[in-house]
């Protein structure tokens, strides 16, 4: 999913230039967007805010003023640390953070985020992980991460991470054992159904797809 | 005091040999003075956390937590839902939250859960174990089986994110909540109350993904807890913990630092003070170790 793909023309021919629309209905709690005043609170309020190359508040004017490549091929909303920050400080209770990963989502899905990244490539994994067996299995999750640009990256990132590693085994919380077999549910198989028929479900509600 | 039960929640890293093992120990040993007792929730799974959104839409979120919703509801019934971990915590209420105030939103899910044999009827609790002490147990009922008060060990108060934002503690600011300072000091040690980075981000699950950015929080956060002389950090997040303890490493060696400061839970504070040894505190858990606080789990004093 890095390329626009079928999903993001259908959704171009159904919105056209009502970029608003769009994110109100398809992104989650995108119908807050029109509340923003613009008063930069949040813009203030990130730990990550130097790294943002559009603030949240800019984000949001952005989206009324429909610059939809723009906001969606952005790497602003992967900086975001879901700290809450901006949440609990926005004087019009915007849910920040939520619309943030949203739009994330959103981008994701069309296949117009930016392809490498790294947060982006993070939470695939992170997903990926946690529902092949139900629980996180933290030494794939990490190697998973450290290989992720190939093998000679991966030697190397796991290399200079190896007194990390050492120091997590001697306080018996890295099991190396995971890699053959971590904690996992019992019932995988039900939660990879009901997955499944989530992503249906939505799919079919936010009209992904349709004209 | 009369046994209290809670269905226990306790997230992918509390597992045996999980990046926070240590903190699960800590959170039975404490448990198990205060008569409380965790029952796991059977087959629960992972919530999800703050950075799967990804590949995750909401509703599979939802899902997800909703169905440790109903394993809890099936086998526990009438318990709250306990959380140790900050995200699992969070994911969880917000799952909570919007469930009950949207009824498409629930029926989805509950669509969504009969593939798995489940289904979800509302109004489950979740709550964070630090709720239970201060609001169930209460402070008097927190300093009432100490043994060894943490004397003369003086901690800064790391209290991150997501134990504080957007849910938090009830009748605490976001900008400086006190429930830490104030545990602190109710189990005998000194809380350091201007320590200023108190509810700074960590960087979160973005410690992996943009280590630099992250790494340069961390700093501050360390620096603080120097600047004020402190002794250790103590925090009641999972991942606030890991974070901040494991790369002091990798500040120093990029930075030439020599940060060397102990990352403890608030249940390993009070697991020792009502006590436990050190390894039933997890203090083994440790690659920063808290000698203060191993100082004082070692020493002998006549039961109460």
């Amino acid at each position: 999913m890095n390329a626009p793909n079928e999903l993001n023309l259908v959704a171009l021919s159904r919105y056209g230039n009502d970029f608003l629309r769009e994110v109100e209905e398809r992104v989650e709690d995108g119908e807050w967007v029109k509340m923003c005043m613009q008063c930069g609170v949040c813009a203030g309020s990130c730990p990550f805010g130097p790294h943002w190359e559009h603030s949240p508040q800019k984000i949001f004017m952005m989206i009324r003023a429909g610059k939809r490549d723009e906001v969606l091929k952005s790497d602003s909303m992967w900086m975001c640390t879901s700290c809450y920050n901006c949440v609990v400080r926005c004087p019009r209770k915007l849910p920040i953070t939520q619309i943030m990963h949203g739009l994330a989502t959103y981008a994701n899905r069309l296949g117009l985020a930016p392809k490498m990244q790294p947060t982006r490539q993070w939470s695939l994994l992170f997903w990926d992980n946690c529902t092949k067996t139900g629980r996180v299995n933290e030494l794939k999750l990490t190697l998973g991460l450290y290989f992720k640009d190939g093998l000679v990256s991966g030697i190397k990132q796991a290399w200079a991470m190896r007194n990390i590693g050492l120091g997590l085994l001697l306080a018996k919380r890295l099991n190396p054992f995971e890699l053959i077999k971590g904690h996992e549910c019992k019932d995988k198989a039900g939660i990879h159904r009901m997955l499944k028929k989530a992503q249906e479900i939505e799919a079919k509600r936010l009209g992904l797809g349709e004209r | 005091m009369a046994k209290k039960e809670y269905a226990f929640y306790p997230g992918c890293s509390s597992q045996l040999k999980g990046s926070a093992s240590n903190y699960l120990t800590s959170v039975n040993s404490m448990c198990d003075t205060l008569d409380i007792k965790m029952t796991p929730i059977p087959d629960w799974n992972c919530c999800g956390a703050s950075v799967s959104y990804a590949g995750a839409g909401e509703l599979s979120r939802h899902v997800m937590n909703a169905r440790n919703f109903a394993l809890s509801a099936e086998h526990l019934p009438g318990q709250d839902v306990v959380a140790t971990c900050a995200a699992c915590w969070l994911g969880a209420k917000e799952t909570k939250e919007k469930l009950d105030a949207n009824s498409v939103l629930m029926a989805d899910t509950n669509e969504a859960l009969k593939e798995a044999g489940l289904h979800y009827k509302g109004g489950t609790e979740v709550r964070h174990m630090v709720e239970v002490l201060i609001e169930d147990v209460g402070y008097e009922g927190i300093a009432q089986p100490v043994v060894k008060p943490l004397e003369g060990i003086k901690f800064a108060g790391y209290v991150g994110c997501q134990t504080n934002r957007p849910f938090g503690i009830a009748g605490e600011s976001f900008e400086n909540p006190m429930y830490l300072d104030k545990m602190v000091e109710t189990v005998g040690g000194e809380a350091l109350t201007k320590y200023e980075q108190k509810v700074s981000c960590c960087g979160g699950a973005l410690a992996f993904s943009e280590p630099d950015k992250s790494q340069k929080q961390i700093k501050q956060i360390v620096e603080s807890a120097y600047d004020q002389g402190a002794d250790m950090i103590v925090t009641p997040c999972p991942l606030c913990q890991a974070n901040v303890e494991v790369y002091q490493s990798e500040i120093n060696r990029k930075q030439g630092t020599r940060f060397n400061m102990p990352v403890a839970y608030y249940s390993q504070l009070l697991a020792v003070a009502y006590g436990a040894s050190a390894k039933q505190a997890g203090l083994d858990g440790h690659i920063i170790k808290p000698t203060k606080l191993q100082e004082i789990a070692v020493k002998v004093v006549a039961k109460k």
